[in-house]
């Protein structure tokens, strides 16, 4: 090939390269938030002991961690944290509980998502055991009280003294087809113009 | 088009042999003039569109349109003067005029330039046809943050996300093929250092648009597989996370600004040293200035997103790197008012236009600057201080030289001079229209105006009604453009090969109109001669 053959082929290949990096874009931003904690997303999995051990007390810092617990759209469940606020030792385990109840007349199983803000703290939030690892199921009406147990790290900026864990419950199962249905109904009744 | 005319049967029907002409051209020129018709004509339907918008906000309160539709009809003008009236102006620009810039026959792929121009024709209807669909057109304004656009789209988001395919596979092939020509059909002795500046910018623009459309495509992709394929790329329920489509989005949208912009650049760089008589002052570093600022264009994404939350050190990053875009745009700004000095300056309408760009872009630049800073980005964010920014680049910016550029080739293309005096007429009040219009959004946009609202409070009753009197007249002028621009078709005083008689460069040595066919045999350029 010469010419505007080669020319044009190159080029192709650079426009499929960056339609590619466009997904690769994905899984980079994933490992950057991960590292820096940029995006307030707490770790998915249960920190390591060595993770916990090292985790160093900061003389008698106190933080004020303040609990908010959510409901998604389209997820008839009720969702708070038992204590609005705790306060919580640099270096020392605290658990602290979730409240969830099924309002409707479904089992569903829902998924809670964890974030911290300000973002940069995150990262500094081990937790030993949280509901927000796994899926969680509920028959209709029951109600149950979910623990999360976490170690604030010592080495939590000096300026962060105060930060809020918040959840948002998301619908996961299909069996609340019905509301789904509903609540897509509802959203096309409202966009006619 | 006469090699095809012998091929066929002369007994077609003729509006069938008008209809074959245009629909398998293969010509650049004629291609040209097709995509500058297509975004004169989509041009009015966008503006349309703006005067619904200024019409609403002539008072407060709701008067004529719905909330609901009033974003539908602020998020398609958007749309629409982005990708279909400033984007293919300037492809057009690129296909009449380059060939002829640099001595080339024809572009170097004809087919695939049929191929790009006409997708755009039903990429177009798709998008605008949703506005009668049931739900309603897209309305969550042209930037389609997530979930605005995935979880709460309405169902013609399907459509606009496969018109946004249709236009970034005719701006990549139309990129591809600017390149392509530019790089293997450059006339003997027209080295890149020698070509005009018009070419050269649009030769950063193509490679712009070759790397950012894919990340758009990208973008409306993951957007389409969230909507339908159970994906979360964009979804905090599947682990995806809404504001990375910001992160992807805006890594294709400020590259995109400039690629509204930087063919502009060029063609105040080719009118300004025509009508001031001297060479452009600093050519090289026009070269240099257009490559740093593409290349920056890719690094300061992160300043449209301030406020969602971007930790201290990122945002100070995005800050300074944005803030040195200023050093290269500065260097061009200078280098036009340098070129200026002492010339023997005339001011026929292409030159006002080039002016006027070059005052104006510089304001809707300084207001750039300040929103690049940080701390003032939270009070301005989201206000109308940001519409009037954009608006000061695009339209006295983008459009203003798109018009200067028809004004100065018109007579090129059609072999007739267009009425001066009305040309002049329209630069002036176009001028004080677009002032008007859009200079008192600086005020209520600092004054906390929100953007993208159809009401408001009444302390920015005022302003607003001056921005709505001001768009009609903007509007109006337009017109008279259009009527300017029929005119110069249909009749006018003939115009010679040599247009302009301070103009240099190979479109100048062949006659007006220039034929069909040109450079058949490449010129020859000589030492010493070029830019």
């Amino acid at each position: 090939m010469k010419g505007p053959a080669k020319t044009t082929f190159l080029l192709v290949g650079l426009a499929v390269g960056m339609f590619g990096f466009a997904f690769a874009l994905v899984p980079l931003y994933d490992v950057f938030c991960e590292i820096t904690g940029l995006n307030g997303k707490t770790s998915a999995q249960a920190a390591l002991v060595e993770e916990v051990e090292r985790a160093t007390q900061d003389g008698d810092r106190e933080v004020t961690i303040e609990l908010l617990g959510k409901v998604a759209r389209g997820l008839s469940w009720e969702f708070r944290p038992l204590d609005a606020e705790i306060t919580v030792r640099a270096g020392e385990m605290k658990t602290t509980a979730f409240y969830a109840r099924n309002r409707s007349q479904k089992t569903i199983v829902a998924q809670a998502v964890p974030s911290v803000s300000p973002g940069q703290a995150a990262q500094y939030l081990k937790k030993l055991e949280c509901f927000c690892f796994e899926q969680q199921e509920l028959a209709p009406g029951a109600d149950t009280e979910m623990a999360v147990s976490f170690i604030l790290d010592g080495e939590l900026p000096a300026e962060i003294n105060e930060l809020t864990l918040s959840y948002t419950m998301f619908l996961v199962s299909d069996t609340d087809e019905e509301t789904t249905a509903d609540t897509r109904l509802g959203q096309a009744i409202r966009y006619r113009p | 088009m006469v090699a095809h005319a012998e091929t066929v049967p002369k007994r077609r029907h003729p509006w069938i042999e008008f209809a074959a002409r245009w629909l398998f051209t293969t010509n650049h020129k004629e291609i040209g003039t097709l995509y500058l018709w297509l975004s004169f004509l989509l041009f009015f339907i966008a503006g349309g569109m703006a005067m619904i918008i200024r019409l609403e906000l002539f008072e407060p309160g709701i008067q004529f349109v719905d909330p609901e539709r009033y974003n539908q009809v602020m998020t398609l003008h958007g749309l629409i003067m982005v990708f279909g009236a400033v984007m293919p102006a300037f492809v057009g620009l690129a296909n009449w005029m380059i060939p002829l810039m640099i001595g080339a026959p024809d572009m170097a792929l004809p087919r695939m330039n049929n191929f790009s121009f006409w997708i755009l024709p039903f990429a177009f209807t798709l998008l605008i046809s949703s506005l009668f669909m049931e739900g309603g057109a897209p309305n969550f304004g042209w930037t389609f943050y997530a979930p605005l656009s995935t979880t709460y789209g309405p169902p013609s988001t399907d459509f606009f996300i496969l018109g946004v395919h249709l236009m970034g596979i005719s701006s990549i092939m139309g990129a591809i093929n600017i390149i392509v020509t530019i790089v293997n059909l450059r006339a003997p002795g027209m080295t890149f250092m020698k070509m005009p500046l018009f070419v050269w910018t649009w030769f950063i623009t193509a490679f712009l648009l070759i790397m950012v459309m894919p990340v758009l495509a990208g973008v409306v992709t993951m957007m389409l597989t969230d909507r339908h394929f159970g994906t979360s790329f964009f979804q905090a329920a599947g682990g995806g996370d809404p504001v990375m489509f910001q992160h992807i989005f805006w890594f294709f949208g400020h590259p995109e600004v400039y690629i509204m912009i930087l063919p502009g650049f060029g063609i105040a760089s080719q009118i300004i040293p025509t009508f001031a008589r001297k060479k452009l002052f600093g050519y090289h570093s026009m070269v240099y200035a257009t490559a740093s600022i593409a290349f920056l264009s890719f690094i300061v994404w992160g300043h449209h997103m301030f406020t969602t939350g971007m930790p201290l050190v990122g945002e100070l990053f995005f800050m300074f790197a944005t803030m040195l875009i200023a050093v290269p745009t500065g260097v061009k700004v200078f280098n036009w008012v340098a070129t200026m000095w002492r010339g023997s300056m005339t001011f026929e309408t292409p030159m006002l236009f080039a002016i006027g760009f070059v005052m104006m872009f510089t304001i809707g630049g300084f207001s750039g600057l300040m929103l690049a800073l940080v701390p003032a980005d939270f009070q301005y964010h989201d206000t109308f201080f940001v519409v009037a920014h954009f608006h000061y680049v695009l339209y006295p910016g983008a459009i203003f030289g798109t018009m200067a550029a028809v004004y100065y080739w018109l007579p090129k293309w059609c072999g007739h001079m267009y009425d001066e005096r009305l040309g002049k007429i329209h630069f002036w009040s176009a001028t004080i229209a677009v002032n008007v219009t859009f200079f008192p959004m600086h005020f209520t946009g600092l004054a906390g105006m929100p953007r993208r609202i159809p009401d408001y409070s009444l302390q920015f009753a005022d302003f607003n009604m001056v921005s709505s009197i001001g768009a009609a007249f903007l509007g109006a002028t337009q017109v008279l453009f259009l009527y300017i621009v029929i005119k110069t078709i249909r009749a006018g005083a003939k115009a010679k090969a040599q247009v302009w008689e301070g103009a240099e460069g190979l479109e100048w040595t062949v006659p007006s109109p220039a034929p069909l066919h040109t450079f058949e045999s490449p010129p020859v350029i000589a030492e010493g001669q070029g830019h």
